[in-house]
């Protein structure tokens, strides 16, 4: 396959950055799209270029580290990670560009990878149950019903990629949040905790920039694990019953 | 597999400072510059899902009260006579109007305040725009919302001065409401002005109940998620043809 690349670059979080065209020849319809930007870069190494800077790590769709906006869509055509999208997704002689997630909350560090660190503190502001890491507790000592733990499962499938809030026209991180908020409410171990969680985890979405959510839907769709769009409908039922609790 | 890369054609970069390679920002635990909003935009949306229900409520009624005509002009009028004399003899003459008033006025200063606060910081959550972007039905409707919105709050202007202080006059007699009505809608243009606005009200509530059942917790599951959309839909037919059928059926001369 011959492809034409138009990739964003970007020497460091003050540069301005801007498109560079690349040409690129050989590629495979059997390689995966980071795959197609190694040879990429191996090619630009050989030519004694910067290579393109991007993040990858399991490069089996779990870790939630790759993800760039392909073509205008987060993740490319495919609903799955950049790393499993196949270069299959894309016809001999196409043009693709490639930019970063843009979010103020999420700033370039270079080229197409991005500062995630606003995820972790949300994380660090409540998305976890305080438990006791004693000795470990019997199986089943405390029972959770079984629609419970599908539900929770199904949340806890979010791996932090940051795909929603790529796709989201607010730059939202509503669908992140739900799905941890969801995923620890649907425990009897998160019960505790539960109202501070949900307060304390919002206040830190919006103290970091990110835009406030009107229900579009396009974090849903965007979503390489599918999680629905209830998990934000979830929280926003449990911050106001936090905020009743406390009135 | 032989591959070549021809180096890059075009910088489009102006340059600017260029740091060594190696990277210098890792995730950093402050954020510099940055303060909480005193209100969290959940707090605001939630201020939009209330008011726009008391409107959907509203609405309803209104268009129950357009729908008089059909009935002709005797029993227009003295439905709107009516509605002077709600609740007498304990409230005095207009004074359930004008406890409506006020109630709508209020929603109406809170459900746009919240909703210019929240644009204004959607618009700060990405500074940086997408050099492309694939057309999204996401985008119309959020248009659509904004900016429909924003129609429809020129509409109630517009729409006041025309049917409450009746300043605004069109196509002759106003005596009395049927009057006023039936005048008004044998123009053209004010019955496009009209079908305008209904239109934009019914982009309006088709997003708008749906993202009140969000906001307010109802989405609880996938076919909770299909009630509330089919809730939406329904309303938003519902109002929509309501409130068309009285200007059209006057235009079209089937109101005698």
């Amino acid at each position: 396959m011959k492809l034409t690349l138009k990739i964003w670059r970007q020497s460091g979080p003050e540069d301005r950055g801007g498109v560079v065209t690349y040409p690129i020849d050989g590629v495979s319809e059997d390689m995966s799209f980071l795959e197609m930007l190694d040879v990429l870069n191996e090619g630009l190494i050989a030519e004694g270029e910067e290579p393109v800077a991007f993040d990858s790590d399991c490069r089996e769709g779990i870790c939630g580290m790759c993800g760039v906006m392909i073509n205008g869509e987060a993740h490319g055509p495919e609903r799955t990670t950049t790393c499993q999208l196949h270069m299959r997704s894309f016809r001999d002689g196409d043009e693709i560009v490639i930019e970063p997630w843009r979010a103020d909350a999420f700033p370039v560090i270079k080229d197409l990878c991005v500062d995630r660190g606003a995820f972790d503190r949300i994380i660090q502001a409540g998305g976890y149950i305080s438990a006791n890491t004693g000795s470990a507790p019997d199986a089943h000592a405390t029972p959770v019903p079984k629609e419970n733990a599908d539900r929770a499962f199904m949340a806890a499938e979010c791996i932090g990629c940051g795909a929603c809030v790529a796709a989201c026209p607010n730059a939202s991180g509503m669908l992140f949040m739900g799905s941890k908020i969801t995923h620890l409410g649907e425990f009897p171990q998160g019960q505790p905790e539960r109202d501070a969680r949900v307060m304390s985890m919002t206040a830190q979405h919006d103290l970091e920039g990110f835009g406030g959510c009107t229900n579009l839907g396009e974090c849903s769709r965007a979503c390489p694990k599918g999680i629905p769009l209830n998990v934000i409908s979830q929280m926003n039922g449990d911050l106001l019953r936090a905020q009743r609790h406390q009135a | 597999m032989r591959t070549a890369v021809r180096g890059r054609a075009r910088q489009v970069s102006d340059g600017g400072v260029r740091p060594s390679s190696t990277v210098l920002t890792v995730a950093t635990s402050t954020i510099a510059g940055r303060q909480r909003p005193k209100t969290g935009s959940i707090l605001l949306k939630t201020v939009m899902a209330v008011t726009g229900l008391i409107f959907v409520g509203f609405i309803l009624a209104h268009m129950y009260g357009n729908l008089m005509i059909f009935a002709g002009r005797e029993a227009f009028n003295e439905y709107a006579h009516h509605l002077r004399e709600l609740g007498s003899p304990m409230l005095p003459e207009g004074g359930f109007l004008w406890i409506m008033r006020i109630t709508l006025l209020v929603s109406l200063v809170l459900h746009a305040a919240s909703a210019f606060a929240l644009w204004a910081r959607a618009g700060k959550a990405r500074t940086v725009r997408y050099v492309q972007r694939k057309g999204q039905w996401a985008t119309f409707v959020k248009r659509s919302m904004r900016w429909g919105g924003a129609a429809l709050l020129i509409f109630v202007v517009f729409h006041i001065l025309h049917f409450t202080t009746n300043t605004i006059q069109i196509g002759g007699n106003y005596d009395n409401p049927a009057d006023r009505l039936l005048n008004s809608f044998g123009v053209w243009w004010a019955v496009l002005i009209y079908l305008f606005a209904v239109a934009c009200l019914g982009m309006h509530l088709l997003h708008g109940i749906w993202s009140a059942g969000m906001t307010l917790g109802l989405n609880t599951s996938l076919d909770a998620a299909e009630r509330l959309r089919l809730t939406a839909i329904l309303v938003a037919v519902v109002v929509v043809v309501g409130f068309a059928l009285p200007p059209l059926a006057i235009f079209l001369g089937l109101i005698p």
